[in-house]
């Protein structure tokens, strides 16, 4: 026994030399880019909360998977560094018939994909028959969404794509559709390796081969993700880095905490109330990610009493979204008017909010025949989301106001599947909920939110009005920018009056970074390539 | 003792049965048709009637149990629905980060725990009984999620003395063989990386083991206590031996048994319960990959998730069982 503990002591003692010894040496590791990679731009580490579902951008939804394949991928057209205009990307130029309805795109030669295979317009065509033939609303959920279901259904919007020569590809629409080009420039429609995918099969997803700036490397589920620099990227110079790690962190203070340790270089989803912390550091940066997104306060119009417009309005009157925004979003979010942010073309800045008033909202009570009030149900997320970092504390607020005018809130929430589902499924009296925009167009909040067709889908508030139909149809497949604005100025003056949701919040999303992050541009659609951005002491 | 191990091992087959059956049972009294949830609501109702005999859900429950079995037998833990990919080539890298985390949480709360318990028992009512005691009664109200990010912030940030998150220094990965890291790193040759991953370790092992620390400090205590207080001990001391070898080997081997428990239950527990953990320190472990599938209604991860947690339990009850047979003979003649 005595020999034994003394072997024991001797072995712990032995452990804590050598493990302060590599205590040293690893700090000196810990530099950016490992020691030789400064020249060349070293490997970045991006922190983020969940792991990637798959890395087949036509195949997932979620922004976790997007941030990754838009290093690896790339599509026909892109959207500009810090807003949704369009760019060109593969395609190098296009030309739009006069209706609407051919668009011809000129592609950029001498590109290859990761796997050494050629780029061409054959690719193009490929992929977009992948997704088009395929049938499979479950694998291809965006292709759907986005363009009215798959070859032969009777909303199609896309009847053809063609290769006309080994640059040139050629899409004829069914119909026009307005926001074509800024649809085709979301992540999910970008173009993959056709060799690679016959090769992998379902696999291609674990093993991606785009022309992004970056190549896959390795995954390791649930812990990191890492590309490589693509040596043969076809923008010179590009990109700076050597190499993107992401690292699945999911508590957002110990994401920020890996930060200030210098364990990772970036991070996104900063809690408001970290903000401080971060500002405080002079090691740090904060970056504001320009929003494109709405948190708001919706009524199902099927149910009483918010089938009445009079109900719907005083409650509008109530919130008092200054003090939301002071209390749960420490100030960064602006308050919203519309169900759409500003930074979206066809925005109605016309429109003046409800004002907070108590006595108005009173009188409508009176007149819709609640002078005493009644008692609701209040539903609220269970998780936070980027336009809503605590639902349930913002429940409560609103809880408050009702208070005042004899309204009775009770709150009730469910796990998030199941809140979705319910809320989807119309079972809620009132819910608060949010939407973050795929690709920057008017159309993909008014229409998807709140248009008739959409009931039973993201139009949760079940808010059906024919004249706003007829507005929103007519903006969809008009191509004239103007008219389209001017249409969707006229549809939220219309949902403005009716109120079906009390808009609450245009969110700010943060991120923190180390200040050797330079060339970083958070883009309003939640992710973007970091093709610029390199690391500099 | 071998007649004992065979029976106790045959006794695990109707227990690992009904296991797998409640497992089962229990993914299906989630309100809701899965291929509903799968498709979202928007999808045809040829889809769901389509996806709904993928998933084998139109057939009796009792041949979807049998098909289960069969499956399981086979080593088919199903498909996650989420990435396509079969459970049991995805579920492996997190079992192994969750079971080298737990062990090294044992092991920090049996070592620390146990002596804990012993000085407490043995210097009854000094001031080291009654911190030792304070200490482990804080650890057993502490929340983990606050601990682990004060660690976070005490430690590593303020003192620099270890890492906040990971199983490795990311910026210099391990090269996973058998997906335990400290087996991996010396399989490599790499001992500078042997030592990271300690060093990335010891955080969120001391996070974890905090309460199992506690309550095997505790349990140590009284059942030390109890033991030296029998007349074997007082006729040991009254002949002159030395304290120390009173303690550590009369008395601990008798008040071992009841301990031996506690460890076992907390093991296992440990495995399902360190969520909260991993979520802390950005560790990727069963416990985060079955949370996950709940969020996404992944049943088939869910359900092999909890089977093979369930299976480690049982296995590590049955080691624990084996362990009192060869602490306490009188035991298997039970």
């Amino acid at each position: 026994m005595k020999k034994s503990l003394a072997l024991l002591l001797t072995c712990i003692l032995a452990l804590s030399l050598a493990l302060a010894g590599c205590s040293s040496s690893t700090s000196k590791e810990d530099g950016k880019g490992g020691g030789s990679g400064e020249a060349k731009g070293g490997t970045l580490i991006y922190g983020k909360g969940g792991d990637a579902v798959g890395l087949d951008p036509a195949i997932v939804t979620d922004g976790e998977s997007f941030i990754v394949t838009q290093q690896i991928f790339e599509t026909l057209v892109k959207y500009g560094e810090d807003n949704t205009e369009i760019k060109p990307g593969l395609a190098e130029s296009w030309d739009v018939s006069d209706d609407a309805k051919t668009y011809t795109f000129k592609l950029k030669t001498g590109i290859k994909f990761h796997d050494g295979s050629d780029f061409n317009a054959d690719a193009v065509v490929k992929n977009f028959q992948r997704w088009a033939k395929s049938k499979d609303e479950g694998k291809f959920a965006y292709y759907a969404s986005m363009f009215g279901g798959f070859e032969g259904d009777e909303g199609h919007v896309i009847k053809e794509v063609k290769a006309v020569d080994a640059s040139t590809v050629e899409f004829t629409l069914n119909r026009p559709q307005a926001p074509f080009l800024k649809n085709i420039a979301m992540p999910t429609f970008a173009i993959a390796s056709p060799a690679g995918l016959e090769k992998e099969g379902d696999g291609f997803t674990k093993n991606p081969s785009g022309t992004g700036p970056f190549k896959f490397k390795s995954w390791k589920p649930g812990d990191t993700i890492e590309v490589v620099k693509n040596e043969d990227y076809w923008q010179k110079g590009l990109p700076k880095l050597d190499g993107i790690t992401f690292k699945v962190i999911k508590d957002n203070s110990a994401r920020l905490n890996a930060v200030i340790k210098g364990e990772i270089d970036l991070m996104d989803g900063l809690n408001p109330s970290d903000i401080s912390k971060v500002t405080g550091d002079d090691k740090l940066q904060l970056f504001e990610r320009p929003s494109m997104n709405v948190g708001y306060f919706g009524f199902n119009v099927e149910k009483k009493p918010f089938d009445k417009k009079e109900v719907r309005q005083a409650i509008s009157h109530l919130i008092n979204k200054k003090e939301i925004i002071d209390n749960f979003f420490e100030g960064t979010a602006e308050p919203a008017k519309n169900p759409m942010p500003p930074s979206v073309s066809g925005y109605n800045d016309n429109i003046e909010d409800y004002d907070y008033d108590v006595e108005k909202a009173k009188e409508l009570l009176k007149k819709a025949g609640y002078e005493k009030g009644f008692k609701m149900d209040l539903w609220a997320m269970p998780v936070p989301r980027p336009y809503m970092p605590d639902g349930q504390k913002v429940a409560e607020a609103i809880q408050a106001s009702l208070k005042q005018v004899g309204i009775e809130a009770n709150i009730v929430s469910y796990e998030w599947a199941a809140y979705l589902e319910k809320v989807q499924a119309g079972e809620a009296q009132s819910f608060m909920l949010g939407w973050t925009g795929d690709n920057g167009d008017a159309d993909n909040f008014l229409y998807a939110l709140l248009d008739k067709d959409n009931i039973g889908s993201n139009n949760y508030s079940r808010y059906a009005n024919d004249e706003v139909h007829d507005l929103l149809i007519e903006a969809q497949s008009t191509a004239d920018e103007a008219k389209r604005n001017e249409l969707y100025g006229k549809a939220q003056e219309i949902i403005h009056d009716d109120a079906p949701w009390v808009p609450l919040v245009h969110s700010l999303p943060q991120l923190a970074g180390s200040k050797t992050v330079k060339g970083f541009v958070p883009h309003p659609t939640g992710s973007q390539s970091l093709i610029n951005v390199s690391l500099e002491n | 003792m071998f007649s004992y191990t065979v029976r106790r091992l045959g006794s695990l087959i109707p227990v690992l049965l009904g296991m797998a059956f409640i497992v089962f049972m229990m993914i299906r009294a989630i309100p809701g048709n899965p291929a509903q949830v799968i498709l979202g609501q928007q999808a045809t109702e040829e889809a769901v009637a389509a996806m709904t005999k993928q998933l084998g859900l139109d057939k009796p429950w009792f041949v979807q149990f049998w098909d289960y079995l069969a499956g399981l037998v086979q080593g088919d833990l199903g498909v996650s629905l989420k990435t396509n990919s079969p459970v049991s080539e995805e579920i492996g890298p997190y079992l192994m980060a969750t079971i080298e985390l737990a062990l090294i949480a044992m092991i920090i709360a049996v070592v620390i725990g146990v002596n804990a318990g012993i000085i407490s028992a043995w210097f009854q009512n000094s001031w080291f009984d009654y911190v030792a005691m304070v200490i482990a009664l804080v650890g057993l109200s502490m929340p983990i999620f606050w601990l682990g990010l004060m660690e976070q912030y005490i430690i590593s940030i303020q003192w620099d003395l270890l890492p906040t998150t990971g199983r490795d220094n990311i910026r210099d990965p391990v090269e996973a063989i058998t997906g335990l890291y400290l087996i991996d790193t010396l399989m490599n040759g790499r001992l500078d990386q042997f030592f990271e991953v300690i060093r990335h370790l010891i955080l969120p092992g001391l996070a974890l083991a905090t309460i199992p620390m506690a309550i095997i400090a505790r349990m140590t205590r009284s059942s030390m206590l109890e033991v030296m207080r029998s007349d074997f001990i007082r006729t040991a001391r009254a002949k002159g031996m030395k304290m120390f070898w009173v303690v550590y080997k009369h008395s601990l081997k008798n008040a071992l048994i009841p301990v031996v428990t506690v460890i076992g239950l907390q093991t296992g527990l440990l495995l399902g319960g360190a969520i909260l953990t991993e979520n802390i320190f950005g560790w990727p472990g069963i416990g985060t990959y079955i949370y996950d599938a709940i969020l996404s209604r992944d049943y088939p991860v869910i359900q092999s998730g909890i089977l093979v947690i369930a299976f480690l339990f049982v296995m590590i009850n049955l080691i624990v069982d084996l362990l009192y047979a060869a602490i306490d003979p009188r035991i298997k003649y039970k």
